[in-house]
């Protein structure tokens, strides 16, 4: 194998052979079968969804197709709280995530020495065990009256955090705070992942070169580590915020009623109150404003081929 | 003074060990309330040592059931999503066909889309065609958004394969098929294994697709959302610490299966 692997490279071939009729269509019997099952059932549900926002009706007479826009103003007029929720506690846990996340992307990619693998190990592990019970251990670890609160509240944290509006009173658990708190935590990992591929593959000279030309060290990581990072950082962010403005799990075991996002609307509209149309106008305009975010900020930050 | 040095040089090293922590704590709670004796019905509150649970897992009704489906599901949906997502994979990166940009986006619009917005509009097809939810439409779903992330992983392996391999076998007298099986598909194998073991792990512990399109079937994330409402049993946190344990040796053979392998070779 080695020996193969160190051949020269091969002359160009003189002329492409041409392709038999057979080859050509291979491609397209390749991708059929798993294209086909995107469309049918991730594309078709999309339109069947746009359909189901513009219909009027109820659960016994059955619903219709009337274009019925008002749907989306009224799902907006009732639920903007929600959404607005959704965007700051989704906005909140990312930058938590990166700011958390850095420095341990960093430590595994230039620090972490014969640890790397063990801590790369660690980090990926919890995915392993249900989030469900490792989001409800957090319940356990916020309880009112416990050290992690009690610890807070001597340090005056919490003043600053009731004062702030994130948490009310002696608990933690049922506020804002203990939501970001389990978002943060949640989605942590899939911050550090691509952090931590792109400071990888920092070549560590450039590194030796900025101290050479005298940057102190935060000099250094400012004007060549981070800007390095870029694709990291901005694919981290995304495959934190889409999902942490779209999830209604912390919200539901770790917040209360006023701490719904407008995943817990959806939710309750499709599986509770079975108001279809309302249910499929949110998350039509949760999609909506999912993509025109996630194509500015693409545009902005310049990284183009994530995929 | 010395102390201050000390701390700046390796305040990076803190503040990453720290965060580990912080993704470590929950598990550690979980690891250590499985071995608790709550008084009510949920297990929130540390009460007294016991090895209960662990002795008797499977003591709670429906708990088992449950898992039995989630791992049933999750192997199906490891074994589709990996076969086909295989196939786009190599498509992509071995072919020029037309439509590349509207097939690479319609792989990497559901990992860009949030799941409930998925969830809700499966559910909507789902009921538009009338299907009974279950097993199956689960199964669909988890196939579904499984795809995209087994693509990813494949590809970026087979991009990385050196193609003058392949040129090589065929000039040694081997047919494609014979290429393809002793020289593409070895080297192709461990991201298709990334793969398959991320879509095992992402079916076996979703919570919100499944819980729009699963109708009467309880999954063992399901299972986990009605206890949090119900009461928590001691033994959901004997299988999460025992599904952790799981993992990282299995995690740890395969390092140091690889170790000796690399040691082998050199």
């Amino acid at each position: 194998m080695a020996a193969v692997t160190e051949a020269p490279p091969l002359a160009p071939q003189p002329a492409e052979k041409p392709p038999r009729k057979r080859g050509r269509l291979v491609p397209y019997w390749l991708l059929l079968p798993g294209i086909l099952w995107l469309i049918v059932f991730f594309a078709l549900p999309m339109i069947y969804q746009a359909s189901t926002s513009v219909q009027t009706g109820s659960l016994e007479q059955g619903f219709k197709v009337t274009w019925h826009f008002q749907t989306y103003w009224d799902a907006l007029a009732d639920y903007w709280p929600q959404f607005l929720r959704s965007v700051l506690y989704a906005g909140a846990a990312t930058i938590l995530c990166l700011v958390l996340g850095y420095p341990l992307a960093y430590l595994i990619a230039f620090r972490a020495g014969r640890w790397r693998n063990l801590i790369m190990i660690l980090v990926i592990a919890p995915f392993f065990t249900s989030f469900l019970i490792r989001t409800l251990a957090w319940k356990t670890i916020l309880a009112d009256g416990g050290p992690v609160v009690g610890a807070l509240n001597s340090l005056h944290v919490l003043d600053v955090t009731n004062w702030l509006g994130f948490t009310s009173g002696d608990r933690v658990l049922a506020t804002p705070l203990a939501v970001v708190c389990g978002l943060t935590y949640n989605f942590l990992p899939f911050m550090i992942l691509p952090l931590y591929t792109s400071l990888e593959r920092i070549d560590g000279r450039l590194h030796e070169a900025a101290g050479d030309l005298y940057a102190a060290p935060f000099t250094t990581f400012r004007k060549v580590t981070f800007p390095l990072s870029m694709p990291g950082v901005v694919s981290g962010t995304l495959l934190t915020f889409i999902p942490a403005s779209g999830d209604y799990v912390n919200a539901d075991l770790l917040g209360s009623t006023d701490t719904r996002m407008v995943g817990n609307v959806i939710q309750t509209q499709f599986l509770r109150i079975l108001d279809y149309p309302t249910a499929a106008a949110l998350s039509f305009i949760l999609m909506a404003a999912i993509l025109i975010m996630v194509t500015l900020y693409i545009r902005k930050s310049g990284t183009e081929d994530l995929v | 003074m010395a102390f201050v040095r000390w701390l700046k040089r390796h305040l990076v090293v803190i503040a990453g060990l720290l965060t580990l922590g912080y993704l470590l704590l929950p598990n550690v709670i979980v690891t250590v309330f499985s071995f608790n004796k709550p008084k009510g019905r949920f297990n929130y509150e540390w009460q007294q040592f016991s090895t209960d649970a662990w002795r008797d897992p499977c003591g709670v009704a429906d708990m088992c059931g449950s898992l039995s489906i989630s791992l049933q599901i999750a192997v199906w949906a490891t074994i589709g999503a990996t076969v086909l997502g295989t196939m786009i994979a190599f498509a992509l990166v071995r072919y020029r066909f037309r439509a590349r940009g509207a097939v690479n986006s319609l792989i990497f619009l559901p990992m860009a889309m949030p799941e409930v917005v998925m969830a809700a509009s499966l559910l909507t097809l789902f009921l538009n065609m009338g299907a009974q939810l279950g097993f199956w439409t689960i199964l669909i779903a988890h196939i579904m958004f499984c795809l995209s992330f087994v693509v990813t992983a494949v590809k970026a392996r087979v991009m990385s394969m050196d193609p003058r391999l392949e040129q090589a076998a065929q000039d040694l007298y081997a047919g494609p098929a014979q290429t393809f099986l002793r020289v593409t598909l070895p080297i192709a194998a461990p991201g298709i294994a990334a793969g398959a073991l991320l879509a095992f792990a992402l079916s076996f512990d979703d919570f919100i697709i499944t819980n729009f399109n699963a109708g009467s079937t309880v999954t063992f994330p399901m299972f986990v959302w009605g206890s949090a409402q119900r009461g928590t049993p001691v033994q959901i946190n004997v299988i999460g610490t025992a599904m952790f344990l799981v993992a990282v040796l299995f995690v740890l053979a395969g390092m140091v299966i690889g170790n000796r392998r690399n040691k082998q070779k050199a």
